[in-house]
């Protein structure tokens, strides 16, 4: 602590070389960042990198035994399709809705009662939203009793401890998610642009496909990486409210059985990684296809 | 303010809406239903609960020994809080105020955590935490809790460090303040709003954290949302009403800081951090 303090004011002893570091901005303060870097260099960069180069040591068969047995056993390859069927449509019905709801929400003036409802599952986490699912969307609970009430079904629908029930949690914790990440962007748009669309004439259809839709495609392709990646680590909802042996048998499970059931820690860390490839390939493909659209500034200005 | 008169315009507002409603209306009920449950003497098969009482909570009380948990969890929570402040707040200062080449590494360095889901970054850290001795104990939960806090406090105070004018640090410099004094008596008390909003969000994370305490705890070291886990996987052993009692009791401790913290930031920045990282980049 000693040292930051007393170069922190260089000014007092004119070192040359604490000068010429000062020029390009290192100096104490500069040294400030050093222990959270340091810190997440040991708890965060450090595990990958063990990791990584644990499952490249499988406990059986040679360098890549363990990607070469992931690949080769359809009950755990699957798990990559079934994370996929998961979080694709998850993901993309919460952009769909998430985009009318956020344009509409942004014209709101008290806009804080319905965030905060809808930050509620964000926040209470997906064991709640499945211990509450469980009841509720059980062979007793309200829904069904609702949709018996008005006729339109005979008897309760099955929606627990199978895809659907994955899939609802999903939509609850990740819809509001993406809905208020998007109306984050929208409401960075500068409301002049579609007022002066409106002023020449568009409709409300062409202001939004030809004035808002390209200025939200490089946020929205943020929100729908994030929404993706969360999707895509569904852990907790797909045990307690799927069918965790078969339909969702999810990456995760495969990853977390290999490494607390099995303990095959080499193996774990190979589908950790997988999962992290898999993530990254999807968020890659993603943000290729936005670099295609318009980039820059979504504020109004003269020009 | 545009204002759409056609019919087709109309219907696609109330479309927009209903569809709102649907949702808030099935996420609404979803906690009522818990809620309820928690109550209840007996409900099978009918609209609303036989009867009413609270003797599933002394029962969640004891059977599930919520009074260590909730200590625990408290323990660990302000362990996270107070060690993300420390760390986060001084990176924070040092990013808002200099620029030095790597920065832009030292800032992805801090960002890949939170885009990063837990359960991906979490196993191979438990695998370490666990060979270094510290996994299934109370600071191995605490270390991994810190992985995302940390980031996320500094992208939180780096905004709020850049408002505050650097005039005002060079003043008290040349009244002879030395960094110590400088933190104290003039960055404290001016970061204190933003420093209060990113700690009550990184107590609302932590206690809602599962994956990496789940990783990463042993039986003496579980929080809340980890015992409901185990509680709702073991469902069966125990009446379902003591499981939502514990549900309840975990949602109240949630929710308590959740609206505390809401007085000082707004809901889409519970979310919205991919905003710090376009400014930032």
């Amino acid at each position: 602590m000693a040292s930051i303090t007393a170069s922190s004011s260089p000014s007092e002893y004119r070192l040359p070389l604490r000068q010429r570091l000062a020029v390009r901005g290192i100096d104490g303060v500069t040294l400030l960042v050093l222990p959270a870097f340091l810190f997440l260099l040991a708890v965060f960069v450090y595990p990958f990198i063990y990791g990584l180069v644990l499952s490249f040591t499988p406990k059986e068969g040679g360098l890549f035994g363990n990607y070469q047995k992931f690949f080769s056993d359809p009950f755990l390859y699957d798990t990559i399709l079934t994370t996929l069927w998961l979080a694709v449509p998850v993901t993309i019905i919460s952009i769909a809705i998430a985009i009318p709801v956020a344009l509409r929400v942004r014209l709101l003036k008290h806009q804080r009662l319905l965030t905060t409802i809808l930050v509620l599952p964000v926040t209470l986490g997906t064991v709640l939203v499945a211990e509450g699912l469980l009841n509720y969307l059980g062979p007793q609970g309200w829904f069904s009793r609702t949709l018996i009430q008005f006729g339109m079904i005979d008897r309760p629908l099955k929606l627990t401890n199978n895809y659907w029930g994955v899939f609802a949690s999903l939509i609850i914790t990740g819809f509001p998610f993406t809905f208020l990440l998007t109306l984050s962007y929208v409401s960075g748009i500068d409301p002049a642009l579609e007022q002066a669309a409106a002023t020449h004439g568009a409709s409300s259809w062409q202001r939004f496909r030809h004035v808002m839709l390209p200025l939200l495609v490089p946020g929205l392709a943020i929100a729908f990486c994030l929404s993706f990646v969360q999707a895509f680590a569904v852990f907790p909802s797909a045990v307690l409210l799927g069918a965790p042996a078969g339909p969702t048998r999810v990456i995760s499970i495969a990853a977390y059985q290999a490494a607390f059931e099995q303990y095959d820690y080499s193996m774990a860390s190979a589908i950790a990684m997988i999962m992290a490839a898999v993530q990254l390939l999807i968020v890659v493909a993603i943000l290729v296809i936005r670099n295609m659209f318009y980039r820059g500034s979504t504020a109004g200005g003269k020009g | 303010m545009i204002r759409d008169t056609t019919i087709a315009a109309k219907l696609w507002i109330t479309a927009v809406w209903v569809l709102v409603g649907f949702f808030v209306l099935n996420l609404l009920a979803m906690i009522t239903t818990v809620i309820f449950s928690s109550f209840a003497t007996r409900w099978l098969g009918t609209w609303l609960p036989a009867g009413w009482t609270t003797k599933w909570y002394f029962t969640a009380w004891t059977e599930f020994q919520l009074g260590d948990v909730l200590l625990v969890t408290f323990q660990i929570v302000f362990a996270v809080v107070a060690l993300s402040g420390i760390l986060g707040v001084t990176a924070a200062y040092a990013l808002a105020r200099r620029d030095f080449p790597g920065k832009k590494l030292v800032m992805l360095l801090f960002l890949l955590p939170l885009l990063v889901p837990p359960i991906t970054f979490g196993i191979p850290l438990a695998t370490v935490l666990y060979q270094a001795g510290v996994g299934g104990t109370f600071w191995g939960v605490v270390l991994a809790n810190l992985v995302p806090t940390v980031p996320f406090v500094i992208l939180v105070m780096i905004p709020f460090i850049e408002q505050i004018d650097p005039k005002i640090e060079a003043a008290a410099r040349v009244f002879g303040a030395g960094t110590f004094q400088l933190f104290i008596h003039v960055l404290l008390p001016m970061l204190l709003p933003g420093i209060l909003a990113a700690l009550l969000l990184v107590l609302v994370r932590t206690v809602a954290m599962f994956e990496l305490t789940f990783l990463t705890a042993g039986p003496t070291s579980q929080t809340l949302v980890v015992a409901l886990y185990y509680s709702v996987f073991a469902s069966g052993v125990r009446a379902v009403q003591s499981i939502d009692a514990m549900a309840v009791v975990y949602m109240i401790t949630t929710l308590v800081w959740l609206l505390i913290a809401l007085r000082f930031v707004n809901p889409t920045q519970i979310v919205a951090r991919a905003k710090h990282q376009q400014t930032a980049a």
